[in-house]
C-alpha cells in the first residue's frame, strides 16, 4: 500500500492480470477438493505374484506354505489390536519358518486403498471402522477370495467338525452377497435391541414391555418419575431399526424385512411396517421420548441415558465398552429382544436382531491367501474366541466359547437374549448392501424426521418407499436379494 | 546484461513451476479425465462411460441441494464475516473517543485486549472448534440451551443442530465465529498504513464515525477487502465447510439433507459410496462454482485504485 510502488500499476483496479493470477491461486487451494482422489491413481501394474500353496495335511488343512510370508492388517478401533496378536503368535508357533507381518490402524482405507489399486494388498484384512472400503464395490470388482475353503476346513479344535459348523446362525449368510462364495467372515457378533437398565425398571416396578400397550404402561409410569421413555442418537437416527427393524420381523414375519431388503416395490407399504411407525410416533406424540433428543449424537444420547434420564434406548452390544465410563456400576445393563404390537404378531417375544461385526477379508490378489484364512480359522478355535471374549467383552462368531469366564452384566444378558430367541434371529441387510440408503435416506430423512415429529408415519413411509424405488432403480449401485 | 536473462529466470521459475505442474495441474487434469470413467476408487480397472456421470449429475437432487447449500455459504458467509471484521477493526483502530493527551485517532478503551481475544479461534483447529460448538449446541445439556434455562426461558429449547430450518444457520456461525478474528488482524494491519491526517482531515470538517468509515476507511482499504472477500469464499466452498459439516451435524448433512454441501458429497461418493468417478464430477462442479464466485467477486470488485 506504498504510495510509489503502486504507483506504476495503472487505475485499472484489478487487472485481468490479477484476476488470473488470484484465479490460480484459488485454484491451488480449492484442488484438495478435487485432486485428492486422484492421488491413489489407477496406474498399477500387474500386481504381486503368488505364494506357492503347500502341503494339506490333517494339521494344515488349507494347504498353507509353511515358509510364506504372511500379512495381516487389523482396524484398531474399539476392540483393540491385542486379540489379533495373541492369535497372530499362535500362527508363528504353528508355522515356526513363516514369518507375519502384523499391523494395526484406523485408517483402512487411506493404507489399502493404494495397494488394492496396485494390486498388492495383504493377506488378510480387518475392513472395519470409518474407513471401511465398500464390500459391495470390492466384491462387484472381484478384488475378494472366496473363503469357502475356509468355512469347509476342519475346524481348529475338532477335526471332525467343519468351520461353518462352529459359527453362529446369521455368519455365514451375512458372508455372501449373490450366489454361494462366501466372502467375509464376520469375527465379533453383535446382539441389537432395546438397551436399558434393570435397576431403573426394578425402580418403577415394572417389567420388561412385551406388547405395545405394555410399552406405553412403562413410558407413562417413567414419565410421571419424572424420566423420559426413550432416547436414540438423534443426529444418527440410524440407530433407530436396531430395534425397529426386528419389531417389524416380529410383527410381520421374516419375509416382509426380506422384501425390505430385496427393494421390492411396496414393501415399506406393507401393515406391519405401518403398525410399527405408528406405534414409535406416538413415543414421540405421548411425549415419552427425552427432551432434545434429535439434537444428541449417539455419545451424547447414551450419557444422557446412562445418567437416567431415559429408560430405553435403541443400540448395539457394544455400547456396554463405548459408554462404560458413563454407565454407573449399579446400572445393571441389560438387553431385550424389542417389543411387539400384541398377541397377534407373526413371531414370538423374543425375536432379535444379531450379526457379525468385524468383517474380515482375504483379497483376491493376495500373495498367500491360505495363510490368511488359516489365521482366520486360528482365531475361530474356543480358546481365541474365549480370549476375545474376555478382553473386549464382545462375542464372537464361534458358538459358545462363554464358558468358565466371567461375563459382564450386558454381556450376560446378550447371551441369554440369544438364548430366549433360538432360532428366531432376524438379519436386515439394509445397512451393509446399501449404506447410503440405510443411514441417510431411511435414517437420517426418514425416521429421523418422524422421530422428531417433522413428518407422520404415512408421509414417513411414502418418502421411504420413495427412496427404495430410486435406489432399486439406481444403476450405479450393486443390487442384492435375500438366498 | 540481457544476454541469457530468460534462461536465468527459466532457471529460477522450472522447479516451482514443475512442482506446480506436478502437484496442481496434474491431479487437475486426472480428475477431470476420471469424471468420464466409471472407477470406484477401489480396483485399477475402470472404463470410459462419456458423460454418463454428469447426465446423472443434472438428475441428481442432493447434488442440488449441496450446490445451494454451497452457494449460501459463499455469499452469506464472507457478507457476514468482513462486514464484522470491518466493524471491529474500526472500532479497535480508529472508532475510539479521543482521549486527553492521547493520540487523535486511536481505538476503543482496551482495543489491544480485544485484538487478542479476536484472534484467539484462529489458533484453534477447525475440527476442534466444531466439536466444542457440537457440544454448546447439546440440546440436552449443551451450554446454550442450558443458559437458555439458566436464564428463565425453559420453553425456549431449540433442537439447534436437531432442527432442519435452523442447522444450516448453527453451522454458519461456528465458520463466522471461528474465521472473523484473523480478517479483524488482517483489516486491523491494512488501516494502520491509512495515514493520520487523512483521519484529522475530516474530524476538522466535522465527520461522524459512520462517515469516516464509509468515505475513508472503506475505500482506502478496498484493495484488501476484496482479498479477503476471495479467501473467505474458499474457505466457505472447501475443507473448512466440510470440517465443520462432517463433524457437527446431523447424518452428517442433514437432518433431511438440510446442510449438505458439495465438498461433504464429494467426500461421501468417493469413501463411503466407492463412486470414485462421481465424486470425480461433482468435484469439477466444485472447481467451476470456486472460478466463477472469483470471477464474479473481481468483477463486481473493481473500481479506482486510490494513491496516498
Amino acid at each position: 500500500m506504498g504510495s510509489t510502488s503502486a504507483a506504476n500499476h495503472g487505475s485499472e483496479g484489478v487487472g485481468r492480470r490479477d484476476l488470473i493470477k488470484r484465479s490460480a491461486a484459488l485454484g491451488l487451494f480449492s484442488v484438495p477438493a478435487v485432486g485428492f482422489l486422484s492421488a491413489c491413481a489407477s496406474s498399477g501394474g500387474g500386481g504381486q505374484s503368488k505364494d506357492k500353496t503347500g502341503k494339506k495335511t490333517a494339521k494344515n488343512p488349507l494347504g498353507v506354505n509353511e515358509t510364506a510370508k504372511m500379512e495381516f492388517v487389523l482396524f484398531d478401533g474399539g476392540f483393540g489390536k491385542e486379540y489379533a496378536q495373541d492369535a497372530v503368535k499362535i500362527y508363528e508357533k504353528d508355522f515356526p519358518k513363516a514369518t507375519v507381518k502384523f499391523s494395526a490402524t484406523q485408517k483402512i482405507q487411506s493404507t489399502l486403498q493404494p495397494r488394492f489399486n496396485q494390486g498388492t494388498p495383504p493377506d488378510l484384512i480387518d475392513n472395519s471402522g470409518a474407513e471401511q472400503m465398500d464390500m459391495g464395490v470390492l466384491v462387484g470388482k472381484n478384488q475378494l477370495a472366496d473363503l469357502t475353503p475356509l468355512f469347509d476346513a476342519p475346524s481348529y479344535d475338532d477335526p471332525n467338525k467343519k468351520v461353518r459348523d462352529t459359527l453362529r446362525p446369521g455368519i455365514v449368510e451375512m458372508g455372501q452377497f449373490d450366489g454361494n462364495p462366501i466372502w467375509i467372515m464376520y469375527y465379533a457378533y453383535t446382539v441389537y435391541g432395546v438397551w436399558y437398565s434393570q435397576k431403573a425398571l426394578d425402580s418403577l416396578d415394572a417389567e420388561y414391555p412385551q406388547t405395545w400397550d405394555q410399552m406405553i404402561a412403562v413410558c407413562e409410569k417413567a414419565k410421571k418419575k419424572g424420566m423420559a421413555g426413550w432416547t436414540y442418537a438423534g443426529k444418527y437416527p440410524y440407530y433407530i431399526p436396531f430395534s425397529l427393524y426386528p419389531m417389524i420381523g416380529k410383527v410381520g414375519g421374516v419375509e416382509v424385512l426380506n422384501a425390505i431388503d430385496n427393494l421390492e416395490p411396496n414393501a415399506w407399504k406393507h401393515p406391519a411396517v405401518k403398525a410399527c411407525f405408528e406405534a414409535y410416533y406416538e413415543l414421540y406424540k405421548k411425549g415419552y421420548i427425552l427432551q432434545g433428543t434429535p439434537g444428541l449424537d449417539h455419545i451424547q444420547s447414551q450419557t444422557a441415558w446412562a445418567q437416567g434420564k431415559a429408560l430405553f434406548i435403541p443400540n448395539g452390544s457394544w455400547v456396554e465398552n463405548e459408554s462404560a465410563n458413563v454407565i454407573p456400576s449399579d446400572f445393571n445393563l441389560a438387553v431385550s429382544a424389542p417389543t411387539g404390537i400384541d398377541k397377534n404378531d407373526k413371531m414370538p417375544f423374543g425375536t432379535i436382531w444379531a450379526s457379525g461385526g468385524e468383517p474380515f477379508i482375504v483379497p483376491a490378489k493376495a500373495a498367500n491367501a491360505p495363510g490368511g484364512m488359516e489365521q482366520l480359522r486360528i482365531m475361530l478355535s474356543e480358546a481365541s474366541s474365549k480370549n476375545f471374549t474376555s478382553k473386549v467383552k464382545s462375542l464372537t462368531a464361534y458358538n459358545g466359547g462363554t464358558d468358565g469366564i466371567t461375563l459382564t452384566p450386558g454381556l450376560t444378558s446378550g447371551v441369554a437374549a440369544l438364548k430366549l430367541a433360538g432360532s428366531n434371529v432376524v438379519n436386515p441387510r439394509m445397512q451393509d448392501w446399501y449404506v447410503q440408503l440405510q443411514k441417510e435416506k431411511i435414517g437420517v430423512a426418514g425416521l429421523g424426521e418422524m422421530m422428531a415429529g417433522r413428518l407422520t408415519p404415512a408421509e414417513t413411509i411414502q418418502k421411504i418407499q420413495g427412496f427404495a424405488d430410486e435406489a432399486a432403480k439406481d444403476t450405479s449401485i450393486k443390487h442384492y436379494k435375500h438366498q | 546484461m540481457q544476454h541469457g536473462k530468460y534462461r536465468f529466470i527459466v532457471g529460477f521459475l522450472a522447479l516451482p513451476l514443475g512442482l506446480y505442474a506436478l502437484f496442481v495441474v496434474w491431479p487437475f487434469v486426472q480428475s477431470i479425465y476420471y469424471s468420464f470413467t466409471d472407477w470406484t476408487g477401489l480396483s485399477p480397472e475402470f472404463k470410459m462411460v462419456g458423460l454418463d456421470n454428469y447426465k446423472r449429475m443434472l438428475h441428481d437432487d442432493i447434488f442440488w441441494k449441496s450446490l445451494q447449500h454451497s452457494l449460501m455459504f459463499a455469499v452469506v458467509l464472507p457478507l457476514v464475516t468482513i462486514s464484522l471484521a470491518l466493524f471491529f477493526a474500526f472500532m479497535i483502530n480508529v472508532g475510539g473517543r479521543r482521549r486527553k493527551g492521547g493520540p487523535v485517532i486511536t481505538g476503543v478503551r482496551g482495543s489491544s485486549f480485544y485484538k487478542i481475544v479476536y484472534f484467539f479461534p484462529q489458533v484453534l483447529s477447525i475440527a476442534i472448534v466444531s466439536l466444542l460448538f457440537a457440544f454448546a449446541y447439546n440440546p440436552d445439556s449443551g451450554a446454550i440451551n442450558s443458559l437458555l434455562r439458566g436464564i428463565g426461558l425453559d420453553h425456549v429449547q431449540p433442537l439447534w443442530l436437531g432442527d432442519p430450518s435452523l442447522a444450516l444457520w448453527c453451522v454458519m456461525a461456528v465458520l463466522v465465529w471461528s474465521t472473523v478474528g484473523f480478517f479483524v488482524v488482517l483489516f486491523s494491519a491494512g488501516m494502520a498504513s491509512i495515514p493520520a491526517d487523512l483521519y484529522e482531515a475530516a474530524l476538522l470538517d466535522g465527520a461522524g464515525r459512520a462517515a469516516t468509515f464509509f468515505r475513508i476507511t472503506l475505500p482506502l482499504l478496498w484493495d484488501t477487502v476484496q482479498s479477503g472477500w476471495v479467501y473467505m469464499g474458499i474457505l466457505a466452498l472447501g475443507a473448512e465447510s466440510f470440517a465443520v459439516v462432517q463433524i457437527m451435524t446431523t447424518g452428517p448433512g442433514g437432518p433431511d439433507y438440510s446442510t449438505t454441501v458439495m465438498v461433504l458429497y464429494v467426500y461421501q461418493k468417493a469413501f463411503r459410496d466407492g463412486q470414485a468417478a462421481y465424486a470425480t464430477t461433482i468435484g469439477v462442479a466444485l472447481l467451476v462454482v470456486t472460478l466463477a464466485f472469483a470471477a464474479i467477486v473481481m468483477r463486481l470488485g473493481r473500481r479506482e485504485r486510490l494513491e496516498y
